[in-house]
């Protein structure tokens, strides 16, 4: 079997959790670039009915994308910590990273804040 | 920067970081009620009222109309203030390791009180209604005997039993309460605290602002504590000597099933 053009180290050095994540991340790569030919040529093409075809399609590429977004963020906490700290604020995006200090999800997925002691839940604990 | 406007206040990233560490090293013992009932959260700062899934009827603003209104508790927010000398926060960059952290630790007290009394007492101005005041059981009496404890823990344990409420049960005691248990020994040696353990299959927690003692139920679905903004530090402001700090929450409680605790007085 041939290697994966997007792989930087031989594949047999990498475990199978990175591998899917490598998948994952290049089929948001495509889903992208598709996007963003779609974008393009309906803005380029003089027949009204044909860019709406292509409308149509590039907005279906923005839910595959969404989705294996998604999936990258269930299986790496780092991206998780990021999406959860820039996502859907309204905040400049600039200033937010001042207030992301590195929360940590906890078992209900919820993000304690910046600033935050991060107690949560101590349910069973007697001391 | 969020509301805390922990980046407005002159304090190093190295003194943020001890302040942080000894505010959660107070906190977490002090926390009697976390360790016995369900906690959500937290669901930020931003998050004003739990959903109750109840509605009341209301009069509608024409004819042949129903109007309803749903009914929500409204989180409460707490906020322990304290100051903190800037002499001694510049202490801590240079590596001192005894910082007078007194007024932080006794905030760090006030909050953990207030939140235990709210869930098992309630706070009535908040329109929570805490495990004591909820429960359908008649209290049981504990006596100033604390080798009997066992007796009325375990008939705590039976009414819950009879109630259909199942296991594993856990105890919250008063300061004084706790002391008296982890002190006595019962005829034959065994201690109280340990027999107390077996009979509830649960932890026994140390809770400061418990009057006596709760039996519950640690099944989960019965006491709900939801969190907006979970303890946290933030900065008020500071002047040439001080600076103005604060610990605080926002959160809401609720009973779900009364009869899943038993109170024990004093």
């Amino acid at each position: 079997m041939t290697q994966s053009p997007g792989l930087y180290e031989p594949e047999g050095r990498l475990s199978p959790e990175l591998l899917d994540r490598h998948r994952a991340i290049l089929s948001v790569q495509e889903e992208l670039q598709a996007i963003d030919a779609y974008d393009q040529r309906v803005e380029a093409t003089s027949d009204a009915e044909l860019a709406a075809v292509m409308a149509h399609n590039r907005d279906e590429e923005k839910e595959h994308a969404a989705m294996l977004l998604e999936w990258l963020r269930r299986h790496d906490p780092v991206l998780d910590r990021n999406l959860r700290s820039y996502l859907f604020t309204g905040v400049p995006i600039t200033e937010i990273e001042a207030g992301a200090a590195a929360p940590v999800p906890d078992d209900s997925g919820s993000v304690p804040a910046a600033g935050s002691f991060g107690v949560g839940s101590l349910k069973g604990e007697s001391l | 920067m969020n509301h805390l406007l922990r980046s407005n206040a002159p304090i190093t990233d190295i003194a943020w970081d001890r302040l942080d560490i000894e505010g959660r090293e107070r906190l977490v013992p002090a926390l009697g009620a976390r360790k016995l009932v369900d906690f959500s959260g937290p669901l930020g700062w931003g998050h004003s009222a739990t959903n109750l899934g109840r509605v009341s009827d209301i009069t509608a603003p024409g004819e042949n109309l129903r109007a309803r209104q749903r009914r929500v508790l409204p989180l409460v927010e707490l906020r322990a203030g304290f100051v903190i000398s800037r002499d001694e926060l510049l202490d801590a960059d240079r590596g001192a390791t005894d910082l007078d952290l007194t007024e932080l630790d006794a905030a760090a007290r006030r909050i953990a009180v207030a939140e235990n009394i709210a869930v098992f007492h309630g706070w009535a101005e908040a329109s929570i209604v805490g495990v004591t005041g909820a429960t359908t059981h008649e209290p049981i009496t504990l006596g100033t005997d604390y080798a009997g404890y066992p007796g009325q823990v375990a008939k705590a344990v039976e009414t819950l039993l009879e109630a259909g409420v199942s296991g594993p049960y856990g105890l919250a005691l008063g300061p004084k309460e706790y002391t008296g248990v982890v002190e006595t020994t019962e005829h034959g040696g065994l201690v109280v605290f340990d027999h107390l353990r077996q009979i509830l299959g649960g932890p026994i927690v140390w809770a400061p602002g418990v009057t006596g003692a709760v039996v519950l139920s640690l099944r989960g679905g019965d006491f709900l504590f939801e969190s907006g903004e979970d303890l946290s530090l933030g900065y008020s402001h500071h002047d040439a000597n001080n600076v103005h700090l604060y610990l605080e929450e926002s959160f809401s409680f609720r009973v779900a099933t009364p009869e899943a605790a038993v109170a024990l007085t004093a």
